[in-house]
């Protein structure tokens, strides 16, 4: 029985954005099946993998965790808003400049982890950064390369 | 000699003017943004949702199938089972060797009777995934259960289940008569292994069993299929190979391979888990009873870790002796690896591997391939020789500590070099093992005290060394000249881990211009010649030769046309750093920018084809120096320090290199320390989530140190051997050696986790 | 003569011979000759006209890509491996 579909009034990256959600859908399969914004990747679908880490009014949450209808009123932010029309953000470069991607699957969710650490905590030490991205998974890169480019991410935008 | 700390360093040995250096990739831009398409992104007109039913026993005979109560569900669109598949010849060869059809097919959907839990029975199309799973919930599945053999020797018994009535050991190809579970010995054999041991002054003797373990890629295994109303197929999917999928869907459909596109969509990693095919067959099928609508497939992380993958579990005796001296005299080895349901464990390669770091006269190595009601095991970086090493690794390291002999210098003593023959008899060429050893001992890490303790535990150093062959096999590549004086690209390997970048350098290096004006790209099937898998740590070799030889056709097409131009003899015309000119003449020189502006009116377009199945193919050589911290009351590991030596050859792109070796480490450590599939007793795994199923996360490593040393591989045009692979051998057995230096304990159980370390040291 | 390394489990066809001086110039060339006088080591090694999809051949060390068409040199050697894969 298709349920019926709860209509959601949210933000998305700095824009208005009004979608129709079935209430089992989580947060990720709206962003990824209704709005169409499938830089959030799902890995496992359980809160393990933090490929679907979004910015949800100031927390990162993972969106496979959340429900699409709790989505009304928040202010959310995805890998799509981390850019500007300037060009990439400090982190991305980071990322690109450090080799801080493989495959790339997981990076959307390292990106909008570590840019939250960054506007919390400017500089951050090794083991703080180990420690905010224990719930992102990566297979790729042994994790060196990434915490790096958050390193260098965090010098850059001090400078 | 003590020498000055540096993360990463490169012991280089020739320079050049692309190849070497670190650009950002091509595709960057687009997976930071979150604009690349992986398969799972795709959306497609009219598209449906296809779920796969499988099977929740590890042996049963399937009684019936029925659909009905599924069918009647709204949305529901198609079913199909392996009743779809159509008559097809015997075998099937999607170009990685022979296998039985009724096998290959199997593995795809199941006929008459399951082998592992999770194996796929029936697929659904539905409107939606909801629906779709709701479907799979009607199917009413009628099962005869049977016990289930879950490990080598469980299977090798010889009053075991058997898995197939039709499986019949074969010895070396041999068929023999008897049914059984042991679906191959073979043996390698050199010198006289009794003589050998005959003169040792110390003999070590060990088993060893080591669990099943998963790639743990990231993205799950997914898969998108039309088959039109014209009754072509295409298909877009994740995979290491399109190539391979074309020839797999076409063998599974016995549809012919010029009916089939296959387009390689991004992918979320592999480590060897993407070359099989799953439900790619499926998903066309249901494409066309849906009536021609597309199909989209996406496994959950349960069924990517229940019906895919994973490397074998292993039993492994292997014994070794010694001189006094420290000389190694004779080497015995007996492999039984798991294949999984189907025949093809990876103990042929793990074989191979065993011994090769060393120069030893006295070897005997037998491996079985023993089927067991597990997935059907598929390729993981170097698969087999981690297992292996973890084996020989150990007892070297043993005998080192009996002789009271520094452990890398007994490995230095033993190494093998080139002229060395290997136990399965080839001569080995020019290889790095005596150059990485040497790298490990001279590094600061291996001359620094031991890491101190972070939690009053006890500390320990390791350190091993493994090898892998890595491949060739064929790829293809074309090169058109753009009128601004860049280059277009097109090549066929799927990319992983950055190889567009160290593919695109290949040509770069090739024409003297810049990285940044060769634009790379992957085609799909219709669009590049057949481009073997993004495996066997081939791809830079192999996809960067077939650029060199594209770029070195445009190359010589330039010089022609620079000598229409000019009305020159072209022998009297060359083209360096990007400026052809003439020998003799020095007014007549020209920019390759200039020229590609002039194509049009001068003759026409440029384009170079390079297409290759390349010998020459260097093996690679990498060794690892892990501290660890044990805590003697909990048996919880720690690595404290690490670091990572490897032969690349030539390293085309360092950075990705070093990213090839810290993440094959990495993988190493989850292997060594938790990695395992958690069987219950009728052959359930009980931890199908990356939860259970535990990864590491960046918390549990400190950096990981990286050398990359570089011996020339004289087959290739830059000498590069493939560093994907050998990177994963033996950090298991630094790990183990590691654990035994802190606290005594001689690990023969991997994974190595607290309950295995504590069972060690209470015994 | 190329040098023909036989396989332990194949021996049993050479007579317990472990190596064997063969002539010829392909790989080819060489099972046809190694068959004349050891009946049963073309059905060990191949199907119809190609190695069998399990069997690789290394000349010189070099596996081959090409099967049986490899060419061999007075002095190669020649060994017939089980084929493995790569991930």
């Amino acid at each position: 029985m298709p349920a019926t579909k709860v209509h959601v009034t949210t933000t998305i990256n700095g824009e208005p954005v009004e979608f129709l959600a079935e209430p089992r859908q989580s947060l990720l399969e709206v962003l990824r099946d209704v709005v169409q914004l499938t830089g959030s990747k799902e890995g496992c679908n359980d809160g393990n993998c933090g490929a679907c880490t979004v910015n949800m009014d100031g927390r990162i949450v993972d969106s496979c965790l959340v429900l699409g209808v709790e989505a009304e009123g928040a202010d959310i932010q995805t890998v799509e808003g981390i850019a500007s029309a300037d060009g990439l953000h400090p982190i991305q470069q980071a990322f690109l400049e450090n080799a801080a991607l493989q495959c790339g699957i997981c990076t959307p969710g390292f990106l909008v982890s570590s840019k939250a650490l960054l506007e919390k905590e400017p500089n951050p030490s090794e083991e703080r950064i180990r420690m905010w991205l224990a719930g992102n998974l990566c297979r790729c890169t042994g994790y060196d390369k990434i915490v790096k480019a958050v390193m260098a991410a965090a010098k850059e935008m001090a400078s | 000699m003590t020498t000055t700390y540096e993360p990463n360093k490169v012991l280089s040995n020739k320079e050049f003017k692309v190849v070497g250096t670190r650009p950002v990739r091509p595709d960057g831009a687009d997976k930071v943004t979150g604009r690349a398409q992986y398969g799972a992104d795709l959306q497609l007109t009219g598209l449906l949702y296809g779920k796969t039913l499988r099977s929740p026993h590890a042996h049963a005979n399937i009684k019936s199938i029925d659909f009905k109560k599924a069918l009647a569900l709204e949305g529901v669109k198609a079913v199909v089972s392996a009743k779809d598949f159509p008559e097809t010849k015997d075998t099937a060869n999607y170009g990685l060797g022979d296998s039985p059809m009724n096998y290959f097919r199997g593995n795809i959907l199941a006929d008459k009777k399951v082998l592992y839990k999770g194996q796929a029975i029936a697929a659904v199309a539905a409107s939606s995934v909801h629906v779709a799973e709701a479907a799979l919930s009607l199917i009413d599945v009628k099962y005869e259960v049977l016990d289930a053999v879950l490990t080598a020797p469980e299977g090798m018994a010889k009053d075991a289940p058997i898995l197939h009535d039709d499986l019949f050991t074969k010895e070396f190809e041999k068929q023999t008569k008897v049914n059984s579970n042991i679906a191959e010995h073979f043996q390698h054999k050199m010198g006289d292994i009794d003589e050998g041991f005959a003169g040792a002054d110390v003999i070590v003797e060990r088993t060893f069993d080591t669990a099943t373990v998963h790639q743990g890629y990231i993205e799950p295994h997914n898969v998108t299929a039309l088959w039109n109303d014209d009754d072509r197929i295409h298909v877009w999917t994740s995979t290491q190979g399109a190539f391979t999928v074309r020839a797999a869907v076409s063998e599974a459909l016995a549809v012919p391979v010029s009916k089939i596109k296959v387009t390689p969509m991004e992918i979320g990693g592999g480590f060897g888990g993407k070359i099989n095919v799953y439900e790619d067959p499926a998903a066309a099928l249901l494409s066309k009873k849906a009536g021609h609508k597309p199909v989209k497939m996406v496994m959950t992380r349960a069924e990517v870790f229940e019906g895919t993958g994973p490397t074998p579990g292993s039993h492994m005796t292997v014994k070794m002796g010694a001189t006094n001296e420290g000389k190694i005299v004779a080497a015995q080895a007996n492999l039984a690896m798991e294949a999984g349901a189907y025949p093809g464990s990876p103990v042929g390669a793990g074989a191979m591997c065993v011994f090769t770091a060393y120069d030893i006269a006295n070897v005997t190595i037998d491996g079985y391939d023993v089927v067991v009601n597990k997935p059907k095991t598929a390729a993981y970086r170097a698969p087999g020789a981690p297992n292996a090493a973890f084996a020989a690794e150990q007892v070297i390291d043993e005998i080192a500590e009996k002789l009271n002999i520094d452990p890398l210098e007994l490995r230095l003593q033993n190494a093998a070099k080139e002229g060395t023959r290997r136990a399965d008899g080839p001569i080995h060429p020019r290889i790095g093992c005596v150059e990485v050893l040497e790298a490990m001992k001279e590094h600061h890490h291996y001359q620094s005290p031991l890491t101190p303790a972070k939690n009053g535990g006890k500390v320990g150093r390791g350190v091993g060394i493994g090898f892998w062959f890595n491949i060739g096999m064929q790829s293809a590549c074309n090169i058109s000249v753009n009128n601004d004086g860049t280059v277009n690209l097109v090549e066929g390997s799927t990319d992983i881990g950055g190889s567009r970048a160290s593919i695109a350098m290949h040509a770069a290096e090739v024409l003297g211009i810049s990285y940044e004006d060769v634009k790379p790209q992957v085609a799909d099937t219709d669009s590049v010649g057949y481009t073997a898998i993004t495996g066997g740590s081939r791809t830079t070799f192999a996809t960067g030769w077939a650029a060199y030889e594209a770029a070195n056709d445009v190359k010589a097409q330039l010089i022609d046309r620079a000598a229409t131009i000019w009305g020159v003899d072209p022998d009297s015309v060359e083209m360096e750093e990007g400026v052809l000119r003439s020998k003799t003449d020095t007014e007549l020189n020209m920019s390759f920018k200039d020229l590609s502006a002039q194509l049009n009116d001068t003759g026409g377009p440029i384009v170079g084809r390079g297409a290759v199945d390349p010998s020459g193919i260097g093996g690679s050589f990498c060794g690892q120096i892990v501290d660890v911290e044990v805590d003697p009351e909990t048996g919880k590991t720690d690595i404290l320090r690490f670091t990572v030596v490897q032969d690349a050859g030539k390293a085309i792109h360092p950075s990705y290199v070093e990213g090839q070796m810290q993440g094959g480490s990495v993988q190493g450590i989850g292997w060594a320390l938790n990695e395992e599939y958690y069987y219950s007793e009728d052959g359930r795994m009980n931890n199908p989530t990356f939860l259970d199923y535990r990864m590491p996360t960046s918390l549990d490593l400190p950096m990981i140190d990286t050398v990359i040393v570089e011996v020339a591989n004289p087959g290739h045009p830059y000498g590069v051997r493939g560093v994907g692979e050998a990177n994963i051998v033996s950090p298991q057995a630094a790990v183990a050696n590691a654990i035994k230096s802190a606290v005594g304990a001689r690990m023969e159980k991997m994974p190595m986790n607290p309950a295995a370390i504590m069972e060690q040291l209470w015994s | 003569m190329a040098k023909v390394f036989i396989p332990s489990l194949m021996q049993e066809l050479t007579d317990g011979q472990t190596q064997l001086d063969i002539q010829g110039s392909t790989v080819r060339e060489i099972i046809k000759e190694l068959e004349q006088s050891y009946p049963g080591v073309k059905d060990r090694l191949m199907d119809g006209f190609k190695l069998k999809g399990n069997i690789n051949v290394a000349v010189d060390g070099e596996v081959s890509p090409i099967g049986v068409l490899a060419k061999v040199q007075e002095n190669s050697e020649v060994h017939f491996l089980p084929a493995l894969g790569g991930g």
